[in-house]
């Protein structure tokens, strides 16, 4: 059998990388959405996102460096596609008064009635639905950061590098981010008890 | 750190998010469970906090719809 040419080896080679590239990062698909859905403002728009992430991934892939964070490497793509699709356009309005101190959901929780008033479990006094939609209300800056490292499971640091932010800011948002969900929250306390 | 001895709750309330993300100073870690080691009223708290990050994450955890799965599938380049 005759040796294969060298530019035959070097293409079957590449073709290898690409398709074990394409195989891992289709294995991150789940995890990948998880987070995207909450990125972005619907599950429609969390679909396109993701499809275009993919799309622009499969083209781009001799960019990956082999053995850093595939996951990130997919998110920042994500998020710059996020900002190309203008939602960075509507500034994210003043946080002031937004926040509560970090007792006060709980507070609001065991002084509301009924439902289980342990620590563990009085927070079952809140809806799935109740926790989607103030998620979804904490202005994006904050918000984006509770997903990547609250939701997604992201480090600090990889974080700063997908928001391509300083990591002192991601300490800080996801500080007054959570601060701001749980005020979210507990308007959902307020409604349900009154 | 200083300006919160008169009010040792203020403070572990300040430590809390810090506390639960591991980011404290051995300082710092020591000053908190001091704290709610006596403190029942704070170990709630913290408590509650901790099942709250948990209830977040799993409510609002939604599994990729199967038809996007293939989608993405579809969108591998082929092999020439």
């Amino acid at each position: 059998m005759a040796e294969a040419p060298p530019d035959a080896t070097r293409i079957a080679a590449e073709a290898r990388d690409r398709v074990r590239f394409e195989e891992e990062a289709l294995a991150l698909s789940d995890q990948v959405y998880r987070v995207a859905r909450h990125l972005a403002g619907s599950r429609e728009e969390a679909d396109d996102l993701v499809q275009e992430t993919y799309a622009r991934a499969f083209r781009s892939w001799r960019s990956y460096q082999p053995g850093t964070n595939l996951r990130a490497w997919l998110l920042r793509i994500l998020t710059n596609l996020n900002i190309d699709r203008g939602r960075r356009a509507q500034r994210t309005p003043p946080t002031q008064g937004l926040e509560a101190n970090d007792y006060y959901l709980y507070d609001r929780l065991t002084e509301s009635d009924g439902g289980p008033s342990d620590e563990e479990r009085v927070v079952e006094r809140l809806s799935q639905d109740d926790i989607v939609e103030a998620l979804a209300s904490v202005p994006h800056d904050f918000r984006d950061v509770i997903v990547l490292v609250d939701i997604g499971d992201f480090s600090y640091q990889d974080a700063a590098q997908i928001l391509d932010i300083p990591i002192g800011t991601v300490m800080s948002r996801l500080h007054r981010g959570r601060r701001i969900l749980k005020r979210e929250l507990a308007e959902f306390v307020q409604e349900e008890g009154s | 750190m200083m300006g919160h001895n008169d009010d040792p709750c203020a403070h572990c309330e300040e430590m809390m998010q810090p506390y639960l993300d591991h980011t404290l100073s051995d300082e710092e870690m020591h000053e908190a469970e001091h704290h709610l080691d006596e403190c029942e009223w704070c170990r709630k708290r913290y408590r509650f906090e901790q099942s709250l990050r948990v209830y977040v994450r799993t409510a609002v955890s939604e599994p990729m719809p199967a038809e996007l799965k293939q989608k993405l599938a579809a969108l591998r380049i082929p092999l020439n």
